[in-house]
């Protein structure tokens, strides 16, 4: 508010000052011209009349000539007092208009709306920097699944795109820097209610500045960074930042779930994404039998090379300015990939898979499409990099696509919303792919087939009432037990226990005869049904007992008299 | 030099010195007292005000702070004269002078502070 008021009153100056002298010069020289009364008498106005006199006149120039008619002296007077009147009363009230007209003004106008608007938020939220192709993805997914965000963009065009994306909730944006520690304050970021902040920008050196300064000013705030190259990585994590997420490596790790456990990529899929409409697919197998060709070893080309050698396979590169982006040991076959000649001389024909890895949809397109007409066997893995052009990328049917913002927005959603499910896919990569299938058909015949919903439950006061009473009395709780339906104890709820954790020690798919501590941490998947009555089991001290033993204790005063009596 | 300070000086000390120049003089006496004179007080006050406008400084709104006052004291000054003279048509009476002298008076007060501030400024003022 200060800012307003202060801005307004600067630039007043000066049109005040001119209506001053224009009004003090005006009554002083009226006051001294001389007039005549009525009767012809020589009559000096007074103060008091000039003052009423000047200020109807300089305002409205519709007047009669008080308070007795003028003389011929007093009337050319006044006809250049009331020009000067008149356009001095332009010029203060043009250059009010101007200033209401103002940038400055008007940015200093609604910055303060916002931070107010952001002040005020009494849920918890995120903060998120950068509103590029990563940035919104994220921001979609977040408010689709309720969560409220504030973004700082750099860019007002790209700003702008946040009224137009159509989101959910109302996301307050800020246009500003967000490496600017005062941006951010005004963002929120020393909030109570500021529960992470998300530094998406498209470069490294701002990422590490929002982490630094988020890490500084806001101590116990969860903090998620975007780095392209390990140097930034490795000075992120060196103050604390809690994941540090690069676009490619994330890249080729799914990549290489894909290779080793492909049921569990098609399990990640499902279960990080955002659209609750999305089916389950068949399992699909990236053949090993022959060599795969990459076409574009830039970094994000160096990751998925890396890995693919990590499976021993055999790769050929294909990259047009192999002087920029340094070669494999195994040398490099020059030209974009999108012509025949350069595909061949990497043997496509022979080859069992193609990943299509360029920065340019269009040339990634081109890759596809010239390589299907040479091999028509090729498993195809196409790399999308605008959200724009999906449909495309989708027309042309490849075996996989990989759009990296998508898998990083994703990424850092379930990060933020669940991050117990990011530790079960880290850990059940390790696992073989027999047992990824299988949880992947237990949890479609449970849930149905559309994507199922996700909770982290902690067994403790608030979240697990009744399951905290009765361990606290010495008796054991199964994981069984809950599981039980509070309906009918012979069947099962429609629930998965994805994971328990307790302080480091995890465990995936827990036995039903799993002993529950306090302080479990559980990752549970269900159908909404399921999850209600889970929450009964865990909660409500007589259903608690109904699937535990089959009886219900009766509670109350007058019945616990009652069962005593009968004791 | 910036002649922004010099403006902002001049009229902060011109205010002060009409102002004196307004006050002295036999309390009630009228003839010691001229209608343009406090004119020209209001006029000058008015203009030191403006000028006061828009500093954010803490200095800046102490100035703010005393211009008004002057201006609050200077008003209710004109009024009185203009009740006297106009309105119950007593005339400068030996009183209402008195009461329209020392409401300048006060405003004086207020201008000699802002001076003095004016003063502490460019004496902490060190380059």
């Amino acid at each position: 508010m200060d800012n307003i008021v202060f801005l307004i009153f600067r630039r007043m100056r000066r049109p005040l000052m001119t209506l001053l002298v224009v009004y003090s010069v005006s009554i002083l020289v009226l006051t001294l011209i001389p007039g005549q009364d009525a009767d012809g008498n020589v009559h000096y106005m007074d103060f008091f009349h000039a003052i009423y006199f000047v200020s109807f006149m300089a305002t409205t120039i519709g007047f009669g000539e008080i308070p007795f008619e003028f003389t011929d002296a007093q009337r050319l007077w006044v006809t250049v007092t009331m020009y000067g009147g008149v356009i001095s009363w332009l010029y203060a009230i043009g250059t009010i208009l101007t200033l209401i007209q103002d940038k400055t003004f008007q940015h200093a106008l609604s910055e303060k709306k916002l931070s107010r608007k952001i002040q005020g938020m009494r849920e918890p939220f995120y903060l998120v920097c950068g509103y590029g192709e990563t940035g919104s993805a994220l921001v979609r997914g977040l408010t689709d699944f309720n969560q409220h965000v504030v973004v700082i963009e750099i860019d007002e065009d790209r700003r702008n795109l946040i009224r137009i994306d159509n989101l959910r909730d109302f996301v307050p944006s800020l246009h500003g820097d967000a490496q600017k520690p005062l941006h951010l304050q005004e963002a929120g970021l020393e909030h109570d209610m500021c529960q992470a902040v998300v530094a998406v920008t498209n470069d490294n050196d701002a990422n590490l500045k929002i982490a630094l300064t988020s890490k500084l000013l806001h101590p116990n705030i969860k903090v998620i960074c975007r780095a392209d190259s390990h140097d930034v990585e490795k000075n992120m994590a060196s103050f604390g930042t809690d994941y540090i997420i690069d676009p490619y490596d994330t890249f080729a790790m799914s990549l290489a779930i894909a290779f080793q456990v492909p049921c569990l990529y098609l399990l990640q899929r499902w279960l990080f994404s955002a659209d609750d409409q999305l089916l389950l697919e068949e399992p699909i197998y990236p053949p090993k039998n022959k060599h795969w060709v990459i076409c574009g070893y830039g970094r994000f080309g160096k990751s998925v090379y890396e890995r693919l050698k990590k499976e021993s396979l055999e790769v050929v590169v294909i990259e047009a300015d192999p002087a920029t982006t340094g070669e494999p040991v195994e040398g490099i076959i020059v030209g974009r990939g999108t012509e025949a000649n350069t595909l061949s001389l990497a043997n496509i024909e022979k080859a069992c898979g193609l990943i299509a890895g360029t920065d340019n949809d269009a040339n990634n397109l081109s890759i596809v499409m010239t390589a299907r007409e040479l091999n028509p066997d090729l498993f195809i893995i196409a790399r999308q990099n605008h959200s724009d052009n999906s449909s495309i990328i989708n027309a042309v049917k490849a075996d996989m696509v990989m759009h990296p913002s998508k898998i990083i927005a994703d990424k850092i959603r379930v990060l933020l919303g669940h991050p117990m499910l990011y530790q079960f896919v880290s850990l059940a990569y390790y696992k073989d792919n027999e047992w990824a299938c299988e949880l992947a058909s237990r949890i479609t015949a449970l849930v149905g087939q559309n994507a199922p919903k996700l909770a982290e439950i902690t067994i403790n006061e608030s979240e697990a009432r009744a399951v905290v009473d009765v361990l606290s009395h010495g008796e054991s709780v199964e994981l069984e037990d809950l599981l039980r339906d509070p309906w009918k104890r012979r069947d099962c709820l429609k629930c998965i226990v994805l994971m328990i954790e307790y302080q480091n020690d995890r465990v995936l798919l827990p036995s039903p005869q799993t002993q529950i501590k306090k302080g479990d941490r559980l990752l549970v998947c269900a159908g909404s049904a399921g999850f209600t009555r889970f929450r009964w089991n865990l909660q409500h001290d007589n259903v608690l007992s109904y699937v535990r033993k089959g009886t219900v204790v009766k509670h109350g005063w007058l019945w616990e008299k009652l069962n005593k009596k009968k004791k | 030099m910036n002649p922004e300070k010099v403006v902002f000086g001049f009229f902060i000390v011109l205010a002060l010195t009409l102002n004196f120049g307004f006050f002295v003089g036999e309390l009630d006496n009228p003839d010691h007292h001229h209608v343009y004179e406090l004119f020209a007080v209001v006029v000058v006050n008015l203009m030191a005000t403006v000028l006061k406008f828009g500093d954010r400084s803490q200095m800046g709104a102490v100035l703010l702070a005393t211009s008004l006052v002057a201006i609050l004291q200077l008003i209710a000054a004109t009024l009185v004269w203009t009740v006297a003279v106009h309105i119950t048509g007593d005339g400068l009476t030996p009183a209402v002078t008195a009461s329209i002298v020392s409401l300048s008076g006060g405003a004086m007060l207020a201008n000699v502070i802002s001076v003095i501030l004016l003063i502490i400024e460019t004496v902490m003022l060190r380059r």
